[in-house]
């Protein structure tokens, strides 16, 4: 119990004494959770869109790959991208192991599927309502792919605060890839597990804390931009 | 295709915002190390005198070894003699130096039920942990520290199998392990610096200690260019010679948690040997 009180002072000490580490490392996991979204969402919503408006042979099977890659163990994806990136491995020129980069990778790797199953599920179902206002237009499945994103802005931005949620979340692969290193590959979660090791149990919730409250705060965020981009008045318009 | 690209720079640029990758060495090491905070004390001394900047990776002695062989790390520095040797043997590593000792030490629960409390004969204990068929927890994760364990328990006669129902193995590393036997409670077999360093032991105390038998010599070996070309030679020796030297003794030395010496200097003792070496 003690621990746990603990933990809540720990978390407020490290929010509002601005230690510097603990920015460091606030600021390096949000670079590369948010590179590695990025680089998700360049392919999981173009692909998820395809998967939703194209037909053919094996569609099936890749729909039900993808979703089952949503399950992918960290564990495994952090061993995979550390064997191709080694330098006794494939890629092991581009020098990228144990940095930035290949957190991102690896993380990229875990968060595509997420995007491009959830994009697929939401631009199927707009598809079936909106197929034939489109193709009376003379819009093609391709040009009609972005137009449903758009329209489907709301739940794919919740599909993409799912992916960031998993990069967030994960340790397993960024401890195997990135290697822990202080001051340049550490982040919440590996701190976390580093200070957990440590025995400093009120340090690590502390911090488990602080990852919380920052995941609150983007979400808030993320509801704000979307209660935006959808206006009173044009809610008004569209109950009329 | 553009944006795949455009993603590719993005990644390269967070890659690349990073300082200069010029005078950086890797180390591949033990979390043994890292933990007691080891790492924290030396490397600014070390950089301040070089400029050479250090990154470490803190594993077990068995993984650090991997990593190593591989060409992921320019250093090595780990805690399992003849796997140390081994790997210079096999032409992965240039010269090993001793570097440091501490001592592997016997935790338990405060109640003791094998009744092992201020012995020194490591072996003993271990022998009557299994006779009164006490929990312990073994790390079970091929590190220096597990390898040591098992090495105990073939002295006592038999290794103990994990069928046996208290002896369990855990595969985690030293915190972790430590955690565990804290919650279970458990005996378990520690390195001192960890032990004194670890802030979680709730009903753990320190039972055994001072046998010969649980001496903990840590090596640093730079790993061999000719085998792996890319590995920064010239600063992963600088890093060597400074631990070696004089100066990275009495560094080694200084560290201290509560006024005790965490990490005793190898040069000390055998100090002749290995300026001679």
């Amino acid at each position: 119990m003690s621990n746990l009180t603990e933990g809540f002072a720990a978390a407020f000490r490290l929010l509002f004494g601005f230690d510097a580490d603990l920015w460091e490392i606030i600021i390096l996991s949000l670079e590369v959770n948010f590179a590695a979204v990025v680089l998700s969402c360049l392919i999981g919503l173009p692909l998820g869109g395809a998967l939703a408006v194209y037909r053919f042979r094996g569609r099936k099977a890749v729909i039900v790959l993808v979703n089952a890659l949503m399950g992918l163990p960290p564990v495994v994806v952090g061993l995979l991208v550390y064997l191709v990136l080694s330098r006794s491995g494939p890629l092991g020129s581009l020098n990228i192991l144990f940095t930035p980069g290949a957190m991102v990778i690896a993380q990229a790797i875990l968060v595509t599927p997420i995007v491009t199953a959830l994009t697929r599920q939401i631009i199927e179902n707009l598809w079936q309502d909106y197929r034939e206002q489109l193709t009376s237009l003379g819009s093609s499945r391709r040009r009609a792919i972005p137009t449903l994103l758009w329209d489907g802005r709301t739940a794919v931005l919740t599909a993409i605060l799912a992916g960031f949620g998993r990069a967030a979340a994960e340790v397993g692969a960024v401890i195997i890839v990135g290697g822990n290193i202080a001051h340049h590959t550490r982040t919440m979660t590996t701190a976390i597990a580093l200070e957990t090791g440590r025995g400093n149990l009120a340090l690590a919730l502390g911090l488990g804390i602080v990852l919380v409250t920052l995941a609150i705060l983007l979400n808030a965020a993320a509801w704000m931009v979307r209660e935006r981009s959808m206006p009173e008045t044009a809610l008004i318009a569209a109950n009329r | 295709m553009v944006r795949a690209i455009g993603a590719f720079l993005l990644a390269a640029a967070i890659t690349a915002s990073a300082p200069s990758l010029a005078e950086t060495i890797r180390v591949a090491s033990t979390t043994s190390t890292e933990a007691s905070g080891l790492f924290d004390h030396l490397l600014p001394r070390f950089t301040a005198a070089t400029g050479i900047r250090v990154r470490v990776i803190a594993v077990g002695t068995g993984q650090a070894i991997r990593l190593a062989r591989r060409g992921d790390a320019d250093v090595l520095l780990v805690h399992h003699r003849p796997s140390e040797e081994a790997f210079v043997r096999e032409g992965y590593g240039l010269r090993r130096h001793p570097l440091m000792h501490n001592d592997f030490v016997i935790v338990g629960p405060a109640s003791d039920p094998a009744g092992i409390r201020g012995s020194n004969d490591a072996i003993a204990a271990f022998r009557k942990i299994r006779g009164a068929k006490a929990m312990f927890l073994s790390r079970g994760d091929d590190s220096g520290t597990h390898r040591r364990e098992r090495s105990l328990w073939r002295e006592t006669g038999t290794a103990p199998s994990e069928r046996s129902g208290w002896y369990r193995e855990i595969g985690a590393g030293m915190g972790r392990t430590l955690n565990t036997a804290a919650a279970m409670p458990a005996y378990t077999l520690v390195d001192h610096g960890t032990w004194l360093s670890f802030g979680n032991r709730g009903p753990l105390r320190l039972l055994v200690e001072g046998d010969r038998r649980l001496r903990n010599p840590y090596g640093v070996i730079a790993v061999d260019p000719k085998r792996h070309p890319h590995v920064r030679a010239k600063a992963a020796l600088r890093f060597v010679a400074w631990l070696v030297s004089a100066a990275g003794q009495r560094a080694i030395g200084s560290f201290r948690i509560g006024g005790r010496m965490l990490f005793h200097p190898a040069a000390r003792p055998a100090g002749s040997r290995v300026a001679a070496e």
